[in-house]
């Protein structure tokens, strides 16, 4: 156990001297903050819940935003460290790989909650500071803040899988950008085809609804987006929503980082350094 | 007590075999070189001593106990061929993140950066570090918590003259304290007093294992003889001792171990015909080259 707190440490101390960490930073914060200020202004006057309507633009920002955090900062991991010579140094100290792949899982978790925490509290800030702290409900920003955790949890395990797969990084940085274009944009609009192309046939009715939620990047979208507000902020693609219901997106979201971990520490176990 | 068993071990990758039945065996506190060629497999044999890579066929014991096994990673100190550590980190945090691992308190971690001449720049990053310098830092975490087995893979590559000479100064107290040390190295001349034992690998194959005077022994080599005598006494001190004559006034003989204190004596009965006498015994090098052409007209 100390091993792992010690691999912890050590990522925390690489990854605040981490150009990727300190550009998610500023993006999270510059993103939260612009779509706060600038989201708020017509609907705040209808009596909406303005910290609603905030949390529904940045779930969009954080669709893209934090799966993307979780594979920069994963995709190093194992084929960097291979590749310059730590990781077989670190494999002949008593410590596992089962314990190095969980010291770099909870620094790298605890890098993007921290991220995203800091996009959340100036949403927070900006939004009292805008409305007052009257009627203002936070649930929806802890949840918020939940499925991000999940979601970039996700991606982390998805980040170590490729970077156990192949030898090299510049390899898994490669697969990994391929990996999140699949994820957040071209999935979401290869079932938005078939949705048209079907017109509310079979596929619609019932696989569509699977396979949205199949997706770790939708399934957060689904757990986030009130049904109410899905229908007209987003596009074709939330009117599935009503249908899906809260708890199969959520087993979805946490059932993705503990196959995603699972699986990059089996392809991790037949690394040879 | 035996740090370290290898029996019988091979290695093949694929058609390609690299470390082929080797067996050796190192006791506590003993100082083994290996030597070889680029590709010689010696880097192959340490990993597999390491537990990283495993074997085709054979055995490997560290201190009793599986390569590889806990018991066996806790008890041996590593220092690679070739590692970058991380360019952001201090070399002073990287050393205490090994220290953790091994259960060795921070404080004895910068005993170990001074010991290995690094305290003034322990608080830079890594990026900055000279090639010798990093080379250090690897140094430094081999020796964390009294290792059973030192494991160094061209420990002395990139380390100026002064810091080879200090660096098996640390190999001697490591010994002296129980340590098995197995080393490989290209540099032979640094090897030859202090080490206990020399192992030559070429092809994966072992060609020698013995103490450097065992090995002088049976390699019956000569030992060469310098006499220097002056310009007008030179022909007549070749003629007396049969030598060859390479330059005005030194001669050079070539004379077994069994000869020598005869070829001394008469050399001596020369009286001030000579000025001075070099005898030098066949250097590691000479013997190193002598195993491995022996190997290549072998085969
Ligand atoms: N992972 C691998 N896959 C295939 N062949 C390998 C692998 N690792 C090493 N070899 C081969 O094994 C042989 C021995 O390599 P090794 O690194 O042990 O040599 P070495 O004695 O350490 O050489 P050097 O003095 O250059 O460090 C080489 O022919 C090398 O090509
Ligand atoms: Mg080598």
């Amino acid at each position: 156990m100390m091993s792992v707190f010690a691999i912890v440490r050590l990522e925390l101390l690489i990854a605040r001297r981490n150009m990727w960490v300190a550009t998610s930073l500023i993006l999270m914060g510059l993103f939260s903050s612009v779509l706060t200020l600038a989201g708020g202004a017509p609907t705040g006057t209808l009596g909406v819940d303005p910290l609603l309507v905030a949390v529904t633009s940045i779930t969009t920002l954080s669709v893209y935003l934090v799966p993307l955090i979780g594979l920069l900062l994963s995709f190093d991991s194992i084929a960097g460290e291979a590749e310059r010579g730590t990781l077989a140094l670190s494999l002949t100290y008593p410590v596992s790989r089962g314990e190095i792949l969980l010291g770099k899982f909870l620094a790298h978790l605890m890098v993007l909650g921290f991220a995203v925490a800091v996009g959340l509290a100036l949403t927070a800030g900006l939004t009292i500071w805008k409305y007052g702290a009257a009627d203002l409900s936070y649930l929806p920003l802890l949840k918020l803040f939940a499925t991000s955790l999940a979601l970039g949890a996700a991606f982390l395990g998805i980040g170590y899988c490729v970077s156990a797969l192949v030898r090299q990084a510049s390899t898994a940085s490669g697969i990994v950008i391929i990996i999140w274009l699949v994820c957040v944009v071209l999935y979401d609009l290869g079932l938005l085809g078939a949705l048209v192309a079907d017109s509310g046939g079979y596929f619609t009715k019932t696989v569509f609804p699977w396979l949205l939620i199949a997706n770790p990047a939708d399934a957060f979208r689904l757990i986030n987006m009130p049904a109410e507000t899905v229908s007209t902020l987003a596009s074709g693609l939330g009117a599935a929503g009503p249908t899906i219901g809260l708890a199969s997106p959520l087993v979805s979201l946490l059932l993705w980082p503990v196959m995603a971990l699972f699986l990059a520490w089996l392809a991790f176990r037949r690394v040879e350094p | 007590m035996t740090a370290l068993l290898i029996e019988n071990v091979s290695k093949s990758y694929g058609p390609l075999e690299t470390v082929c039945d080797v067996s050796l065996h190192l006791a506590a506190g003993e100082r083994l070189a290996l030597l070889g060629h680029n590709g010689a497999g010696k880097t192959t044999l340490m990993r597999m001593v390491l537990g990283l890579t495993p074997l085709t066929s054979g055995k490997i014991e560290v201190l009793g106990v599986a390569p590889g096994s806990r018991a066996a990673r806790r008890a041996i100190g590593f220092l690679p061929e070739s590692v970058a550590f991380h360019g952001a980190l201090t070399g002073r945090e990287q050393l205490h993140h090994f220290a953790r691992l091994k259960s060795v308190k921070a404080s004895v971690a910068d005993d170990f950066l001074e010991r290995v001449g690094l305290t003034h720049a322990m608080n830079r990053k890594i990026r900055t570090y000279s090639k010798g310098m990093r080379q250090r830092i690897g140094l430094a975490q081999a020796l964390l918590g009294q290792p059973k087995l030192a494991v160094l893979d061209e420990p002395t590559s990139g380390l100026d003259p002064i810091s080879r000479h200090e660096f098996y100064d640390i190999v001697d107290d490591l010994a002296k304290a129980g340590t098995a040390v197995l080393l490989s190295s290209h540099a032979l001349t640094d090897l030859e007093t202090r080490t206990d034992r020399i192992a030559i690998m070429s092809k994966g194959r072992l060609l020698a294992n013995d103490s450097l005077m065992s090995l002088r022994k049976s390699a019956g080599l000569p030992i060469k003889v310098q006499v220097t005598a002056t310009e007008a006494t030179a022909d007549q001190v070749a003629q007396r001792l049969g030598g060859q004559r390479i330059n005005g006034c030194t001669i050079t003989l070539n004379v077994q171990q069994e000869g020598k204190v005869a070829l001394l004596g008469e050399i001596a009965s020369l009286g001030n015909l000579v000025k001075d006498i070099d005898v030098t015994p066949a250097s590691l090098e000479d013997l190193y080259r002598h195993y491995s052409t022996a190997d290549q007209e072998g085969t």
